[in-house]
C-alpha cells in the first residue's frame, strides 16, 4: 500500500464509520468508527488497509488491483455503490460511512456473497456462439512463415462494428449496478444490469450467431422486462458501461421477438435455459 | 473436512489457468476439471495487463525476428528451443482468442491492428485499446463457461500440495467463505498462481500476487529458476505504483528528466528520435531493464523531479492529441486523472520504475512439467525458459496462451487412476494442515502486517534495480530474522469465516521463502545481466564465461537455499553484445542478415 511521506501522526485524520458483521458473533451488522490519517491521495481502500494493519486486523474486505480494473472492492460509501480504490477521502471532508454492497447477502463485514451474480452471468451465455466465419483476413495477416489455413485467420471486424458492442464489453463485474438496482433488491432472480449488458454485448457482436439462444432468458419474466428503468445502474457504473441503455435496447429486441413469434411460433424456443453450472 | 476427486486440478484462475482449463476440456471432454482460485477468476492479475500480446503478424515481420528480439531481450538467458516454439505458436493463439470474441483493436479494413512495443524490431503487439489483459481474461473466463466439464472452486485458497513418492496426488485447500478444509485428489495438478511482485515495496501488482504456488512447489523440492531476475517496469505512478503501460511509449510518448531532456539518449538507446516518430528498439522503445536502470542513474545524478510521493521523471503524451489518446490509451487517461490528478492531454504524467514481473519461477521443461510427476506449472509462476534475464513487454500475455494450452493438454494426457492408500492420504493431509493449524493456535506477539512491511522494505533496499554483496547479505539476514519472527505470529481474527488475516499470514509465509530465493540467487550471480545489475567491482558486466547459466534455487529448511547452475540452451543463436538504438543498427549492418 501507499506510504505517505509524512508520518501518520502528522497527518489530518478523518472519521470512517464501517458497518461490521462477524457471522460467528454478530446477529446483525453493527457500526464501528475509526480515525484514519489521510492526504489527497488516500482512497477508501487505503483507509481500510490502514485500519486492518493498525487498528483491527479482523476487518474484512475484498481487494486486489488498486486500479479500478479487477472489480473486487465494491462497497457502499455514504449509501452509494463505489469502488473503494477509486473513491477518495478528500471528497468526504465531514467523514464517511462504508458498508457492504446493498442487495447482496453479507458474508462478513464488507464481503458479500456474489454467487447469484455469477449465476446470472452464466445464464446469458456470455461467449461467441456459432462457427467462426472463415473469410480470410487478407494481406495483413502473418509473416511469410505462418501457417495459412483459413481456420487460423482472424475474422474481419471493422472499427465501427467493434464500437457497437465495445462499451458493453468494458464491464468489470464489480456488482455496483446490482447494488443500485431496486428491482434486483426486490427480486434476486432478476438477471440484472451487468448480465443483460453482457448478453447485449454478444448479441451486438458481428461475429456472433447466438442471439436466439440468449433471448429466452432475456425475454423471461426475470429478464429485460423486470427492469423499471430507474437508470441508477448506469449512474454508479465506474466504467461507463451504461447497462440501462443495454436493457432498454434489449426490450426493443425482445418486442421484435414477440412480433416474430406471432407469425412463426416454432422459430424460437421460449423455454428458458437452465444455467449450465 | 470435505473431499473431492477430480482428474485435472488447476490452481489459479488468471489467463494461464483459464487457458489450461479450456485446453484440457477440449483435449478430453470426458475428464473432470476443477479450477481453484483464491479470487473469482476475473479478479486475477492478468486483468491489469494493459499494452498487448505479441505475435508475428505483418508481412514484413518474421518468426526469426521475434525469436531474435526475445533472445537478445533475455540477454541470452532464454531457452532457445522454448522461444522458438513460442514464436511459432503465438499467432494462432491470438487468432484463437479472436474466434472466442476478444475485442482486438482493428484497422479500418477490419484487420487486426498491431502496435510498437519495447525491444521489438517490428510492430507485432495485438491490443484491445489499453486494457488487453482485462479483455483477454474476461474473454477466457466467459468462454470457459461453455464447457460443462470445467467446475470452478472460486475463493478457495491453496494450502499445500500432496506429494507421494515424487508424484502429485492432490492438494489441500481451504474454502475461504467457511474456513473449512477441502482435500482434493487429483493425478494432474497445474499451478498457474502468478508472480510474486508483492514481496517488494513499490510494485504494479495486485494484492494477491504473493508467490503462493512458487513457494509450495519449492518447499516440495522443485527448483525455482532464475529468481534473481525481477522486472522493474519503467513507468509506474508515484505512491501507488499503478502501471502506466509501455504502449504509451509505443504510441510515441517520451520520457523527460527535470531539465525536459530526453535522457535515454545518454544510455545507449539513442540517438533522439523526432517527436511523434517513435522508432522500434530505440530511445523510449528500448527494453524495460535498460529504461529502469537509466532512471536510477538520473536519480543518482539529481536529475529527477521532486514529487510529493518521491522522485519521478515525466512521461509526456501531449503531442499525441486528445482524440488519439482517448482512442488508444483511454484507461491511462482515466488512471492518471484518478490517481495523480493529471490529464495527459494537457500535462506530462509523473512516473518512476516499479516492480512488475518475476522472470523466474517454478522450473519446468518445455512441456510445462515439473520434477514432480503430474505437477505442471505455467504463466508467471513458472520458468519455462522464455524470458531469461529480461522479459520483453507483450510476450507474457502470449506466453500464458501458448503455454496454457500446452499445460492443459499435457495435464489431460497425464491423468491416471492413481491409487494412494487412505492412510497415506491422511498422513499427507495432516502434514499439509500443519501451518494453518499452527497459525490458528499461535499465541505469539508478532503482527503479520509488520513483518510484511519490513520484508517489502528490505527487498527494495537490498534487491532493487542495482544490487551489491553488502545489500544482498543484509537483506538475507533480515529475511532470516523475519522468518524467525514469523514463527511467533499471532492472528488476531479467530473466526473461521472469511478470515483474510489468516490468509495474509499464509501468503506472507510464501512470500518470505520466495524473497529469500531471489536474494540468494542474486548474491551468487556475480555478474550483471538483464534485470540483474551488480554494482560491486568486477561484477558490473555480463560474464558469459562463468554465468551463461540459469540459477536453480533449492529449498532448505532453516537456511537460505542451495543454488545450483544449469546450462542454457543457446543452440540457435550464439551470445552476442546486446545493443539498442543506433548501436544495434551498426551491429546489424556489419553482420549479414540471417535468412528467415
Amino acid at each position: 500500500m501507499k506510504q505517505p511521506e509524512t508520518k501518520p501522526s502528522d497527518m489530518q485524520h478523518l472519521s470512517v464509520a464501517i458497518q461490521r458483521y462477524r457471522p460467528e458473533q454478530d446477529d446483525t451488522p453493527v457500526w464501528q468508527s475509526y480515525q484514519v490519517p489521510y492526504d489527497d491521495s488516500t482512497s477508501v481502500l487505503d483507509a481500510l488497509h490502514w485500519i486492518k494493519e493498525h487498528q483491527d486486523s479482523s476487518l474484512t474486505y475484498r481487494w486486489s488491483c488498486r486500479m479500478a480494473i479487477c472489480g473486487s472492492c465494491g462497497v457502499m460509501v455514504d449509501g452509494t455503490p463505489k469502488l473503494g480504490c477509486k473513491t477518495f477521502l478528500r471528497d468526504y471532508p465531514q467523514g464517511l460511512k462504508v458498508a457492504a454492497l446493498a442487495n447482496f447477502p453479507i458474508e462478513k463485514d464488507l464481503v458479500v456473497d456474489m454467487s447469484r451474480f455469477l449465476q446470472h452471468l452464466t445464464t446469458i451465455k456470455p461467449y461467441l456462439i456459432g462457427e467462426p466465419s472463415l473469410v480470410q483476413a487478407g494481406s495483413a495477416s502473418a509473416g511469410s512463415d505462418q501457417p495459412s489455413s483459413a481456420a487460423l485467420q482472424p475474422q474481419l471486424q471493422s472499427p465501427e462494428q467493434v464500437k457497437r458492442y465495445q462499451q458493453f464489453a468494458n464491464c468489470i463485474n464489480c456488482g455496483l449496478c446490482y447494488s443500485a438496482c431496486p428491482q434486483f433488491g426486490l427480486n434476486p432472480e432478476f438477471l440484472g444490469p451487468a448480465a443483460i449488458a453482457l448478453a447485449h454485448r454478444y448479441n451486438l457482436d458481428s461475429r456472433d450467431q447466438g442471439k436466439a439462444e440468449r433471448q429466452p432468458a432475456l425475454n423471461s419474466k426475470d429478464g429485460v422486462w423486470s427492469c423499471t428503468f430507474v437508470g441508477f445502474c448506469s449512474t454508479v457504473c465506474p466504467k461507463g458501461v451504461d447497462p440501462a441503455a443495454a436493457i432498454n435496447q434489449g426490450k426493443i429486441v425482445s418486442t421484435m421477438d414477440g412480433v416474430i413469434q406471432w407469425f412463426s411460433p416454432k422459430q424460437l424456443d421460449a423455454t428458458p435455459q437452465e444455467p449450465t453450472s | 473436512m470435505k473431499q473431492l476427486t477430480t482428474d485435472v486440478l488447476i490452481v489459479g484462475g488468471g489467463g494461464a489457468g483459464l487457458r489450461s482449463a479450456i485446453a484440457a476440456a477440449e483435449a478430453q471432454p470426458s475428464l473432470s476439471i476443477h479450477l481453484l482460485s483464491k479470487v473469482y477468476p476475473m479478479r486475477s492479475h492478468t486483468v491489469a495487463a494493459e499494452g498487448g500480446a505479441a505475435a508475428v503478424t505483418l508481412q514484413h515481420d518474421s518468426i526469426a525476428a521475434h525469436f531474435e528480439d526475445t533472445v537478445a531481450g533475455s540477454d541470452w538467458l532464454a531457452e532457445q528451443g522454448v522461444v522458438d516454439f513460442f514464436v511459432k505458436h503465438a499467432y494462432q493463439e491470438l487468432v484463437q482468442l479472436e474466434h472466442w470474441g476478444c475485442p482486438w483493436s482493428r484497422q479500418a479494413s477490419g484487420q487486426v491492428q498491431v502496435r510498437r512495443f519495447g525491444g521489438m524490431k517490428t510492430e507485432r503487439t495485438w491490443f484491445a485499446a489499453d486494457k488487453t489483459g482485462f479483455h483477454i481474461l474476461h474473454t477466457l473466463f466467459q468462454t470457459s463457461l461453455k464447457y460443462p466439464s470445467i467446475h470452478r472452486l472460486d475463493e478457495y485458497f491453496l494450502l499445500d500440495l500432496l506429494v507421494h513418492e515424487q508424484a502429485i496426488v492432490g492438494v489441500l485447500a481451504i474454502e475461504i467463505a467457511s474456513g473449512e478444509l477441502l482435500q482434493i485428489l487429483a493425478s494432474s495438478v497445474i499451478l498457474a498462481t502468478g508472480g510474486a511482485g508483492r514481496v517488494f515495496q513499490f510494485n504494479t501488482n495486485g494484492g494477491i500476487v504473493t508467490g503462493d504456488g512458487m513457494a509450495l512447489a519449492y518447499r516440495h523440492g522443485v527448483a525455482l529458476r532464475d529468481m534473481e531476475f525481477v522486472q522493474y517496469h519503467p513507468t509506474g505512478l508515484p505512491g501507488s505504483g499503478i502501471l502506466i503501460t509501455e504502449a504509451c511509449r509505443g504510441e510515441g510518448g517520451i520520457l523527460l528528466n527535470k531539465d525536459g531532456y530526453r535522457y535515454l539518449q545518454d544510455y545507449g538507446l539513442g540517438p533522439e528520435t523526432p517527436l511523434g516518430q517513435p522508432q522500434n528498439k530505440t530511445m523510449e522503445l528500448g527494453p524495460r531493464d535498460k529504461l529502469s536502470q537509466a532512471f536510477w542513474h538520473e536519480q543518482q545524478q539529481g536529475r529527477t523531479i521532486q514529487h510529493p510521493q518521491g522522485d519521478v521523471v515525466h512521461l509526456d503524451l501531449r503531442h499525441l492529441g486528445q482524440r488519439y489518446l482517448l482512442e488508444r490509451l483511454p484507461f491511462i487517461c482515466e488512471l492518471a486523472k484518478a490517481y495523480v490528478n493529471i490529464d495527459p492531454v494537457t500535462a506530462p504524467i509523473p512516473i518512476r520504475p516499479a516492480v512488475h514481473y518475476t522472470m523466474g519461477g517454478i522450473l519446468t521443461d518445455a512441456h510445462c512439467a515439473t520434477s514432480i510427476r503430474g505437477l505442471f506449472a505455467v504463466g508467471e509462476c513458472a520458468s519455462v525458459g522464455l524470458h531469461g534475464a529480461n522479459r520483453l513487454g507483450s510476450n507474457s500475455l502470449s506466453e500464458l496462451l501458448v503455454f496454457g494450452k500446452v499445460a492443459g493438454e499435457q495435464a489431460a494426457a497425464h491423468c491416471s487412476q492413481t491409487k494412494v492408500s487412505d492412510a497415506v492420504m491422511q498422513e499427507l493431509t495432516d502434514k499439509a494442515a500443519g501451518p494453518i493449524r499452527q497459525l490458528r493456535q499461535g499465541d505469539g506477539t508478532e503482527q503479520w502486517a509488520d513483518i510484511r512491511q519490513q520484508l517489502a522494505q528490505t527487498m527494495e533496499q537490498g534487491c532493487g534495480i542495482y544490487r551489491d554483496e553488502q545489500g544482498l547479505t543484509a537483506s538475507l539476514l533480515a529475511i532470516a530474522d523475519l522468518k524467525r519472527r514469523y514463527q511467533q505470529l499471532k492472528v488476531g481474527d479467530s473466526g473461521l469465516a472469511f478470515n483474510t488475516e489468516l490468509l495474509h499470514a499464509l501468503e506472507l509465509g510464501f512470500s518470505l521463502d520466495v524473497a529469500e530465493a531471489m536474494c540468494q540467487a542474486a548474491l551468487l550471480r556475480k555478474e550483471s545481466r538483464g534485470a540483474h545489475q551488480r554494482r560491486d567491482a568486477n561484477y558490473t558486466k555480463r560474464n558469459d564465461k562463468n554465468f551463461l547459466q540459469h540459477s536453480l534455487a533449492y529449498y532448505q529448511e532453516d537456511q537460505a537455499p542451495r543454488i545450483d547452475w544449469q546450462a542454457v540452451d543457446c543452440s540457435m543463436m550464439p551470445p552476442a553484445a546486446r545493443l539498442y538504438g543506433d548501436a544495434a543498427k551498426q551491429q546489424a549492418a556489419s553482420t549479414s542478415e540471417k535468412p528467415v
